[in-house]
């Protein structure tokens, strides 16, 4: 967590935004072209990767580049997935027609996205300017809170299944989707924290009496990012949700929250690569765990989990990559 | 009104076994400034601990109230144990890293202990065995009263009075009072501050896993993830009461224990896990040093 802030050029000359163009195409290529190809169960494990990247580089947008520690992601992802999975239902109910045009369906199901993202952003602000004024143990516990208030909140709302859970969310998720809102995610926390306003987002981590004095809104930096952060959680809740095409309160409980912070502290909170790493590792793991906790009959997953994060605490606190990013162990790479 | 008294009754005992758990988190925050996460799964680790010794030592064979004090102590000394281990090994190696790597290993090890439990114990819920079987019921006018909730109520008294005791009376308590004080200070002073640690972990501990037998004996059903939330509702009491004072926790148990009731009673049973955390929040707010707990300036 310490140490002094990098300002290196870490892309060095593919740092134009090119490349996040050119990436974006080249999704789409493969979403349309490929994913026919490849065994459905495996496209599954790359799509929930891709959700979960949206989640762990949000949240490290809070959690790490901000050093607020939060616990309630899920909660987040809750209100956008369940926001989103309300639009589409409802036209999906009322005004079936739609969907057959392709173009008109997938327009509504971005813009349930984005409403959906835009709904946690607005939970997002309610939550976290109350909760912002309060430090490390107790914000984590209180933001813990929050999640489990929005939780139970889902939990008698009955427009929204209530316990039962919200069943025929339309199938809408795709590569495509899934890909650009990762590239979007990474693209605006990686160019959010080269910017004078990301900046105060490290300055606020590294000392916050200091950055106060510096005239930094610390207050403002901490809320803006927790904004960002809930409208990415919010976003990837409403692709999960059309992937799975089922949700309920359960699946957004406090595990889920400490899943995506067990992501963001093994790939080092501070690092956006790391997180990608994580996440993609992580999702894998648990897919490839699933023959043995079959035998067992227990969520072996968690146990490693736990056992990793303590492990990685008492060996490598920062986790793997700490505060540098993927680019920076590459060879000939000047420091 | 009898509904009202009842109400209360059914309060005060859920209350006192919350007071047990809260009163291991404060004095763990107050010697280390941390969020023990694993607190509600030592508790889970009480109960189960309770279960298990009384299957093996036959004690369901005769019911008495030895056999449910025998069972206690036994618990309490396995729990004691775990939270000796826990401390030596999770967290005292951490002393000198940041605060946020403390609070990420408490949740690794409440974690670790809530699935290695479904691993060992198995994740289906088991039935607590009637370690005593009370043979009258009480009742004041109409207001019936369980003899369990009067016993688990006495027992917890007689706990919290003993720990009184140690923390107030004796001089590892006024080393404890002097680490939680001022760490640094306290070692200068010739205190042996990781010892004191590792003890104020150990008296914590064993009173959770003593809550967790308690509260076998009154809901007896138990499975490895009945920590999380007591554990949850435990720091929001402690919280409550004032953070670091051991009265306060006990008080905020009772008031969180009373409220939890008054609100499944009269309003609905759904919201019940919200209230703890709605509490908390408000009183982080409204008096973030709880009711009791004393302002502590932040130096730069």
């Amino acid at each position: 967590m310490s140490g002094p802030i990098q300002i290196s050029n870490r892309l060095g000359k593919f740092h134009s935004n090119w490349i996040w163009l050119v990436t974006g195409i080249f999704i789409w290529l493969i979403s349309i072209f490929l994913t026919d190809q490849i065994n459905p169960y495996y496209l599954n494990i790359i799509l929930y990767s891709g959700i979960n990247i949206i989640l762990a580089v949000s949240l490290n947008l809070v959690n790490g580049f901000t050093g607020q520690f939060s616990m309630g992601h899920a909660g987040f992802m809750s209100v956008g997935a369940y926001a989103s999975a309300f639009i589409t239902t409802y036209f999906q109910a009322h005004h079936v027609d739609l969907f057959s045009n392709p173009l008109i369906g997938q327009s509504i199901f971005v813009g349930s996205l984005i409403l959906g993202g835009l709904v946690s952003c607005a939970a997002g602000y309610l939550v976290g300017l109350p909760s912002l004024r309060l430090k490390g143990d107790y914000l984590a516990i209180v933001t813990l809170g929050f999640g489990e208030i929005i939780r139970v909140i889902f939990l008698n709302v009955d427009a929204v299944g209530g316990s039962r859970g919200m069943p025929g969310i339309p199938p809408l998720s795709n590569f495509g989707w899934i890909f650009s809102f990762v590239v979007l995610t990474v693209f605006v926390v990686e160019r959010l924290i080269k910017s004078p306003q990301g900046r105060s987002f490290l300055s606020v981590r590294e000392d916050e009496i200091a950055a106060e004095a510096m005239g930094v809104n610390i207050t403002g930096a901490k809320v803006r990012a927790f904004v960002i952060g809930a409208f990415f959680a919010g976003v990837a809740g409403g692709l999960f949700a059309h992937q799975l095409q089922f949700i309920n309160p359960v699946t957004f409980d406090f595990n889920r929250s400490f899943e995506i912070i067990i992501m963001v502290v093994l790939g080092g909170m501070g690092s956006i690569s790391g997180s990608i790493v994580a996440a993609v590792f992580l999702t894998t793991l648990r897919e490839a765990l699933r023959p043995l906790q079959e035998i067992t009959q227990v969520d072996l997953r968690m146990i490693i989990y736990s056992f990793l994060l303590i492990v990685l605490m008492l060996t490598r606190p920062n986790g793997l990559f700490g505060t540098k990013e993927i680019f920076d162990f590459l060879p000939g790479k000047k420091k | 009104m009898v509904e009202f008294f009842q109400y209360v009754i059914n309060g005060i005992s859920l209350g006192s076994i919350y007071a047990l758990i809260a009163i291991g988190y404060t004095m763990v925050f107050g010697v280390l400034q941390l969020i023990n996460f694993a607190h509600g799964d030592v508790y889970m680790l009480g109960a189960f601990v309770g279960y298990y010794s009384a299957k093996w030592f036959h004690f369901t064979d005769k019911p008495s109230l030895t056999n449910l004090i025998l069972v206690l102590i036994f618990a309490m000394v396995m729990c004691a144990s775990v939270g000796y281990i826990i401390e030596r090994f999770a967290y005292r190696p951490l002393r000198k890293a940041p605060r946020i790597n403390l609070l990420i290993t408490a949740v690794g090890v409440s974690l670790l202990l809530e699935f290695s439990g479904q691993l060992i114990f198995g994740s289906d819920p088991k039935f607590f065995p009637e370690l005593y079987i009370p043979q009258t019921d009480l009742s004041i006018g109409e207001i019936k009263i369980n003899p369990l909730q009067v016993i688990v109520l006495i027992i917890s008294l007689i706990l919290m009075g003993f720990l009184q005791y140690i923390v107030f009376r004796t001089r590892v308590g006024r080393a404890m009072r002097a680490v939680s004080f001022n760490h640094d200070l306290a070692s200068l002073m010739g205190i042996p501050t990781n010892k004191v640690i590792s003890l104020t972990f150990m008296l914590g501990s064993a009173l959770a896993g003593a809550g967790g037998v308690l509260v076998g004996i009154i809901y007896p059903r138990i499975e490895p993830m009945m920590g999380v939330m007591p554990g949850l509702k435990a720091f929001v009491a402690a919280v409550l009461g004032g953070i670091g004072n051991i009265a306060g926790a006990v008080v905020g148990a009772l008031t969180l224990g009373m409220a939890e009731t008054f609100l499944v009673g009269y309003w609905a049973s759904t919201y019940r896990d919200a209230l703890a955390f709605a509490l908390l929040i408000f009183i982080l707010l409204v008096k973030p040093t709880g009711l009791f707990g004393t302002n502590r300036t932040e130096k730069v």
